[in-house]
């Protein structure tokens, strides 16, 4: 088994744990956490099919790279929203978690409408 | 060489030991620390993918910049913990959702394990025009000229959540400054770093936007860098977060999604419409857009990383 497939791999349990991850875990800073992990490892996906077209004198297809790296920035942009959203949740509502028992959080006054 | 096979088995499974670790530990703050390692560490893999520029922007954006943001959304998040601790997720929730993510595991192992043959490549399509555009690295040849399109939208979705974050701040507060650790003790190892570091730190940035062309390298990792020198200068308390609501702030935000697209517009003079570069001037233009590039990227991820406005704009 080469590196190539043996990061594959990694990255095929990075992507199945990040599921997991995102589906059980309650708070949502930690959902986010583990949507970055996943899509850490969907670009490691790619990270495998780029090594795997090695060709023309090159380490990697540079196609697939370019693309993770705009995947990276906009993966960051959307963690940079969404953690905005939950300081601005837990701002109004006073708690910072998703389970029904925040109703009565949103009935309060905030510090501010 | 013997060693590269126990190297590769031993990243592996670091990574996946960090993964697991970011999953399932019970302190917020540890997750988050545990996801910083992870990201650095998946730095490593990609060299060892041969994916250098990739293994940049990973410790640059993926690992430091968004562990930045998320440490301090833990810091901020801190007085919620004992409730967030308390909370668990029920067993009919943990089994189907690790049914699932083995599911998904499984699907895309058969993918890796049956790989296409021979391997689908555009390596030799990228390297073809390389040496008429006068670029050494291939992966910058792709970003800046063959897929310059996907480029430039990406700075305007980094453009668009920056005006998504900053509309989550009450109305009064618009145009106001981040609050960005505002709370934090004065202390002197954070002073000396913010002043020593800097310097250094934005030379290694402008360094590497430049050699971005013949070796791994770019416009995002330089700015990358140089958004972290102003961070840490604003976390230590040197310098105020600036207003959002300034013009010159603003003016310098814009300008690099503005020149990439006068420079899209210009193209429509030519044969192959927006965004193909005249002939003799593609590298010139290409620096262009990449130092003005590099300036908007490092203010936007300093500001996505300060967050909403939180004091009021003082007039």
């Amino acid at each position: 088994m080469n590196a190539a497939t043996l990061y594959g791999l990694c990255s095929a349990a990075l992507v199945g744990l990040g599921l997991y991850g995102a589906i059980v875990q309650p708070q949502p800073l930690r959902k986010i956490l583990a949507f970055n992990l996943l899509g850490g490892g969907i670009f490691l996906q790619f990270g495998v099919v780029a090594r795997r077209g090695a060709a023309a004198g090159m380490g990697g297809d540079p196609v697939p790279q370019a693309m993770v790296i705009t995947g990276i920035v906009v993966a960051f942009s959307a963690t940079a929203l969404a953690v905005a959203l939950l300081l601005r949740l837990y701002q109004v509502s006073g708690s910072a978690v998703l389970s029904t028992g925040t109703q009565a959080g949103l009935d309060k006054k905030g510090d501010d409408s | 060489m013997i060693a590269a096979p126990i190297l590769d088995m031993g990243l592996a499974t670091l990574v996946l030991a960090v993964a697991v670790w970011t999953v399932i530990a019970r302190q917020t703050f540890s997750a988050v620390v545990g996801f910083v390692t992870f990201g650095l560490v998946l730095a490593l893999v990609w060299v060892r993918l041969a994916a250098v520029d990739v293994a940049l922007t990973e410790a640059a954006i993926g690992s430091g910049v968004t562990g930045a943001l998320l440490i301090a959304a833990a810091a901020r998040l801190r007085p919620t913990e004992p409730r967030s601790v308390a909370e668990r997720p029920g067993i009919w929730l943990q089994i189907p959702a690790a049914l699932l993510a083995a599911l998904v595991f499984a699907g895309l192992a058969t993918v890796v394990l049956l790989p296409a043959d021979p391997a689908p490549s555009l390596a030799p399509a990228a390297a073809e025009h390389l040496t008429k555009l006068d670029i050494g690295n291939p992966v910058t040849a792709v970003l800046m000229a063959y897929r310059s399109l996907d480029t430039l939208l990406e700075k305007v979705v980094l453009l668009l959540a920056l005006i998504g974050v900053w509309s989550l701040a009450p109305d009064h507060l618009w145009g106001g400054s981040p609050g960005l650790w505002s709370d934090t003790r004065r202390s002197g190892e954070l002073t000396l770093l913010a002043r020593l570091l800097p310097p250094v730190g934005t030379v290694v940035g402008i360094y590497i936007l430049w050699v971005g062309a013949i070796a791994p390298g770019g416009a995002f990792q330089g700015g990358a860098i140089l958004a972290a020198m102003w961070l840490l200068i604003m976390i230590a308390g040197l310098r105020a977060a600036p207003a959002v609501g300034q013009r010159w702030l603003r003016l310098v935000l814009i300008a690099g999604p503005a020149v990439f697209l006068a420079v899209g517009f210009v193209g429509f003079a030519l044969p192959n419409g927006f965004l193909s570069y005249p002939e003799r001037i593609t590298k010139p233009l290409i620096i262009v857009i990449e130092v003005v590039l590099t300036m908007s990227i490092a203010a936007i991820l300093g500001l996505l990383v300060a967050g909403a406005p939180d004091r009021e704009r003082r007039r």
